[in-house]
């Protein structure tokens, strides 16, 4: 299986190079995964062995998993913003179109702009969460070639950001709160796109968001990519998974435009501050959900209860507000934005 | 609110001042006819043989737009300096230093009020000679100050945008200034008030995806080149030759993007004319907006 060779979006994909695949299952390891990934392939070859000493075996496999939990645990707790950069764009976390599969029930996809075309870059629809009806928005990047394809990587086009104003017209007409997944290394640049009015939508995508009379919840999944992101992220809470990214812009073009090598993407991605953890610390995000031990792709479902549990967390507080009062609150949380608080 | 009362009243005369005299030579950027400067200044910038629109300075903006060039500069908020502790090559902080010497400016947009066409009217004027008119945690200030005068006036805001984007030293707090000069856009349609934009050569990136595409009225200057994706990260992407025109105002125009491509020359009369038509309810004054 070839590595996420695309995580880098446009005028990225450096950090390809320093994918490295191991044959374990179908588990796709990083480069900082090497030791980790030698000891699961030991395991493997112990559980394929039989023989006399069978109970030797059993406390050698055991011995080893605890070695390498401790060197996972160990990893991940220090990851640098460049490694966190690789987790957050790893091929095998789960996606939005998982976490609507688990996390809302009678979840019916709706489709299209009703101005041109239906972008499947950008999935929504309405749904349960938790009993409570919801209208769910997404950026969808595939699983694998065909359907990333159909999903454009995730890189969304004027309409999917049309689309995405639509429902949450929608949800605040009937009074559903709006829950958004964002996993996008940003919006699609192309020609087809300019020519219908990127900006625009972009522009118009906030501006819908920013005025919807209900709750919205904005949970950064994986990548947060620049315009393409915050289209969908002006929420009453931005959550971000612990090992995920948002940034304004990628580190790799962001390296090839200030110091003019685009091989400096790790110095860019430390410079950018763009961790869950620095942007909390920024309060530029509200909540950081921790990620199962090894990132969210070595436990799609529990990365999943754990956001699940997070918008469960927060939900209650914003039900109990009128929509002026969320509207008036919401304009004001984004008014002050590099004003003060900065630390 | 010490920025609305700390008025600076600029000498424009002494603004407007620059290196080159005016008996010199120069050469059209776009069809490289020689032009004296002289005629140049005298014709806005304006190429007198091809009609290319050359860029402006925040200075020549306010000069051009304000009836007789008479306007009040306002003193913008001062907000947190480099906030990420930003290096590339260059200390962020630096780099600020440097600009601020060479350019004579504060910051990527300037705020000041006057009269266009005899009415009250705020301008704010993004500064493409700063930093490449980038949009950081100060732009989003001035923005935010520049609605807020335009409330307290009752006054229609005039955007003139020019910007490369997002200001990447200000990594995410540059891309939180969308939705934040977006809120200011909506407290601008709260209150009633015209909200006009006029698009200069280049505006891209994070100022187009946000108030730069909000406007009541959408104005471009001729051939600007206006666009979310700058030209070469698309062509690097699609790797199709760019079709021709593309991205600048006429085909924005073309696209049903914006409303009018208006000359340079009939910008302040276009301006004044849409002002006195949207804005009539606080001519009139007794009559509120429906709330």
């Amino acid at each position: 299986m070839p590595p996420d060779g695309f995580g880098g979006g446009p005028g990225g994909g450096t950090w390809q190079d320093s994918w490295l695949c191991y044959p374990h299952g179908m588990r796709q390891f990083l480069d900082f995964e090497k030791s980790v990934a030698e000891l699961e392939n030991k395991i493997d070859e112990l559980r394929h062995m039989s023989g006399p000493d069978g109970i030797n075996i059993a406390e050698e496999i055991a011995r080893l998993t605890e070695k390498s939990e401790k060197q996972l645990r160990v990893a991940y707790a220090k990851l640098t913003p460049g490694q966190k950069v690789q987790v957050a764009r790893h091929a095998q976390r789960p996606h939005t179109a998982e976490y609507i599969g688990t996390l809302i029930q009678d979840f019916t996809p709706l489709a299209g702009d009703r101005l041109f075309g239906e972008d499947k870059a950008v999935i929504g629809g309405i749904g349960r969460f938790q009993d409570l009806p919801v209208v769910v928005i997404g950026t969808e990047r595939g699983s694998e070639l065909e359907s990333r394809l159909e999903h454009n990587f995730g890189m969304a086009r004027p309409e999917g950001y049309r689309k995405a104003q639509r429902l949450m017209e929608l949800a605040g007409r009937f009074g559903m709160p709006i829950l958004t997944f964002i996993d996008t290394a940003g919006a699609w640049p192309g020609i087809d796109a300019e020519a219908r009015g990127q900006a625009e939508a972009i522009a118009r995508s906030i501006d819908t968001c920013l005025s919807a009379p209900v709750p919205v919840i904005a949970t950064v999944i994986g990548e947060g990519g620049s315009g393409g992101a915050i289209a969908l992220g002006a929420g009453d809470r931005v959550m971000m998974l612990e090992h995920a990214i948002y940034s304004v812009i990628s580190p790799e073009a962001c390296a090839s435009i200030l110091w003019r090598d685009p091989k400096l993407a790790t110095s860019a991605a430390e410079a950018l501050k763009l961790t869950a953890q620095d942007l909390l610390q920024l309060h530029l995000v509200d909540r950081i959900i921790p990620e199962p031990l090894g990132g969210a792709q070595r436990d799609p479902e529990a990365a999943i209860r754990a956001v699940g549990d997070a918008i469960g967390a927060e939900l209650p507080d914003l039900l109990s507000l009128s929509g002026a009062m969320l509207v008036a609150q919401r304009r004001e949380k984004f008014l002050v934005m590099g004003r003060d608080g900065l630390t | 609110m010490s920025w609305l009362t700390d008025y600076v009243r600029p000498k424009i005369r002494g603004l407007l001042k620059r290196e080159v005299p005016d008996n010199l030579w120069t050469n059209c950027e776009s069809c490289s006819q020689m032009i004296l400067v002289k005629d140049l200044r005298k014709g806005l910038n304006v190429c007198p043989h091809c009609g290319h629109h050359m860029r402006a300075t925040v200075a020549e903006r306010f000069a051009w737009t304000f009836d007789e060039g008479v306007c009040t500069r306002i003193d913008l908020p001062k907000v947190v300096v480099d906030p990420l502790s930003f290096r590339d090559r260059k200390r962020y902080t630096d780099r600020l230093k440097d600009e601020r010497a060479k350019s004579q400016l504060d910051e990527s947009m300037a705020v000041a009020h006057g009269k266009i066409g005899g009415h009250d009217a705020v301008v704010a004027v993004m500064a493409f000679e700063f930093i490449a008119g980038t949009m950081g945690a100060a732009l989003g200030e001035a923005f935010v100050a520049a609605a807020r005068l335009a409330i307290l006036q009752k006054a229609p805001l005039v955007v003139f945008t020019a910007s490369g984007g997002a200001r990447m030293q200000e990594g995410m707090i540059s891309l939180m200034q969308m939705p934040r000069t977006t809120v200011a856009v909506q407290m601008l349609r709260d209150a009633g008030l015209p909200y006009i934009v006029v698009l200069t050569n280049p505006t891209t990136g994070g100022v187009t995806a946000s108030f730069a595409m909000l406007g009541d009225v959408q104005i471009s200057e001729p051939n600007a080149l206006i666009g979310f994706a700058g030209p070469r990260v698309i062509e690097d992407t699609v790797r199709e030759k760019l079709p021709e025109g593309f991205q600048r105002a006429e085909y924005l125009l073309d696209h049903g993007m914006i409303d009018m491509v208006t000359k340079r020359a009939d910008l302040p009369a276009m301006l004044g004319r849409l002002i006195g038509l949207l804005n009539h309810r606080q001519a009139a004054a007794p009559l509120r907006p429906a709330a």
